[in-house]
C-alpha cells in the first residue's frame, strides 16, 4: 500500500491539487448542503460555502505538497481551525465521535461524483482509479485530523469542568472579622485538599484571619491520606501565624482515625462549626452572651 | 530606630532594627547561606550586648518567596539560641506558598511562635512580657 502509493502519489496528488482548486466552488456548493456544516451555520448558507472554500483550498494545498497522509502537513492547519471548530461544536451538542466521523465520511462523495464526471470522456481508466483513489487517502487524513480535534476539545473541556469543580468545592468562608472556614463536602483527594490548602492560606493573608476554620462534617470517610493532609494544612497555617481549627468530626470518622493510629492530638478539634467559631471568638476576647430579659423587644 | 550600619565584612549583612525592647528583622528576597549564618551572629550579639533586656524577636519574612530546608534550619537555630537568652522569637508575615514548601519539606519549626504580620508579632511579644493577656474587644449591642 504504501510503496504504490508513493509510486504515483506525486503526479496524481498533484492532479487531484488542480482539480481541488478548479473546481472549489462546486465541491463547496455540494458540501454546505452536508450535514456536517449544515447543522453549524443555521444562519446563513453564504457563511457555509465560505468555510467550505477555505477547507477545500486547504485540502488543495495538501495535494500539492503531496502529503496526503501526513496528519502534519501545514494545509491541515486550516482544516483543523475550521472543521475542527465544527466537529468541537457537534460533540458538545451530544454527538458521539462516530456520528462526527460518519459526516466527515460524508464529505468524500461530492468529491469523487465531481472527479468521476470530471474525467469521464478520458479514456485512461487508469488515471481515474488513481485519483479516485488519492481523495479516499486524502479524505481519511482529513478524517484522522477532526477526530483528533474532536478528543482534544472533549479533554479541554472535561478539564476545565474539572477546575470549575474544584473551585465550586472549596469556598471559603468570612465567618467573623479575622475568622475564616471552609466547610468540606464530598470526597477529599490529593488534588483537592491541595485545593483547600491553597485557597485556605490565601483567604488567611486576605482577610488577615488569625483563626481558620476547617469543617469536615460533609466528608463521608477520612483515610490516613487525608489525615495527613489536614495536618499538612494546619502546619501551614500555624506557619502563616494563623491558628487551624478542625470541626465536624463525625463518630464513626473519630473511630476510625483512632484505629489507624493518626495522631490528631496537637491539632484543636471542636464537634461542630459552631463549637469551633466559639472557640475562635473567645480566644479573640469577644463574649457572646444572651440578650438580657429586660432589653428584649422589637427594635 | 536605629539600623546597624554594614560594619561586617560579607555579601549585604541583613539590618537588624532594635523598637523599644523588641529587634526587628526585615528579610527581602532571596538569602544567601552566608548571610543567614552572618544574621544568626549578629542577633545572638545584638541580643547579649543590648542596654536593656531584649523581650523578643521579630523576623519579617513578607518579602521573602523562597525558604530552603537551610534556611529553615538557621531560623529554628535563632530562636533556640535568643531563648537561651531569653528572647522570644516570632516569625511574621509568612507567604502561603512558603508555608506549603516547608510543610512539605517537614520543616513545621515547632519551637517558633508565628504570627501574621509584624503589627500582630509586636503585639503577642509585647503582650507577652506585660503578662497580662486583657484584650478586650467590646462587641456593640
Amino acid at each position: 500500500m504504501q510503496v504504490a502509493e508513493h509510486d504515483t502519489a506525486p503526479g496524481t496528488a498533484k492532479e487531484l491539487g488542480a482539480f481541488l482548486e478548479h473546481r472549489r466552488e462546486q465541491i463547496a456548493q455540494r458540501w454546505a448542503d452536508a450535514a456536517l456544516f449544515r447543522t453549524v451555520f443555521t444562519v446563513s448558507r453564504d457563511e457555509a460555502v465560505e468555510a467550505c472554500k477555505a477547507v477545500v483550498d486547504a485540502l488543495a494545498d495538501v495535494s500539492r505538497s503531496g502529503r496526503l497522509e501526513d496528519v502534519e502537513a501545514p494545509g491541515f492547519f486550516t482544516v483543523r481551525d475550521q472543521l475542527g471548530r465544527m466537529a468541537a461544536a457537534r460533540a458538545r451538542a451530544g454527538f458521539t465521535p462516530t456520528q462526527i466521523a460518519g459526516e466527515v465520511a460524508g464529505l468524500r462523495e461530492p468529491v469523487t461524483a465531481l472527479l468521476r464526471a470530471e474525467f469521464q470522456d478520458d479514456a485512461d481508466d487508469a488515471r481515474v482509479t488513481a485519483c479516485t483513489q488519492a481523495v479516499t487517502v486524502l479524505t481519511s487524513t482529513l478524517r484522522l485530523v477532526i477526530m483528533e480535534t474532536t478528543v482534544s476539545a472533549g479533554e479541554e473541556l472535561i478539564a476545565r469542568q474539572r477546575q470549575q469543580l474544584l473551585e465550586v468545592a472549596t469556598p471559603v468562608i468570612k465567618l467573623w472579622d479575622g475568622v475564616v472556614a471552609v466547610p468540606l463536602i464530598g470526597t477529599l483527594d490529593s488534588a483537592r485538599s491541595q485545593v483547600v490548602m491553597e485557597s485556605l492560606l490565601e483567604a488567611i493573608v486576605d482577610q488577615r484571619a488569625a483563626y481558620a476554620i476547617l469543617d469536615i462534617t460533609g466528608v463521608p470517610t477520612v483515610d490516613s491520606l487525608v489525615a495527613q493532609h489536614l495536618m499538612k494544612t494546619v502546619a501551614a497555617a500555624r506557619l502563616m501565624g494563623a491558628e487551624c481549627i478542625v470541626s465536624g468530626i463525625r463518630p464513626a470518622i473519630a473511630q476510625t482515625i483512632v484505629q489507624l493510629g493518626i495522631d490528631l492530638g496537637s491539632i484543636i478539634t471542636r464537634a461542630g462549626l459552631a463549637d469551633a467559631l466559639a472557640y475562635a471568638l473567645t480566644r479573640q476576647g469577644i463574649v457572646v452572651s444572651a440578650r438580657p430579659v429586660t432589653e428584649a423587644g422589637p427594635r | 530606630m536605629t539600623g546597624l550600619p554594614a560594619m561586617h565584612p560579607g555579601p549585604g549583612p541583613v539590618p537588624v532594627l532594635a523598637l523599644g525592647d523588641v529587634l526587628l528583622v526585615t528579610l527581602q528576597g532571596e538569602l544567601h547561606d552566608g548571610a543567614a549564618e552572618q544574621l544568626q551572629h549578629d542577633i545572638s550579639r545584638r541580643i547579649a550586648s543590648s542596654p536593656m533586656p531584649v523581650a523578643g524577636v521579630v523576623i519579617d519574612l513578607s518579602g521573602v518567596e523562597i525558604i530552603d530546608s537551610f534556611l529553615g534550619r538557621v531560623l529554628a537555630e535563632i530562636a533556640a539560641s535568643a531563648r537561651l537568652l531569653a528572647a522570644r522569637t516570632t516569625l511574621a508575615g509568612m507567604r502561603p506558598a512558603v508555608a506549603i514548601t516547608l510543610v512539605e519539606l517537614g520543616l513545621t519549626l515547632p519551637g517558633l511562635s508565628t504570627a501574621l504580620n509584624v503589627e500582630k508579632a509586636l503585639s503577642l511579644l509585647g503582650r507577652a512580657s506585660s503578662a497580662a493577656p486583657t484584650a478586650h474587644l467590646e462587641e456593640g449591642a
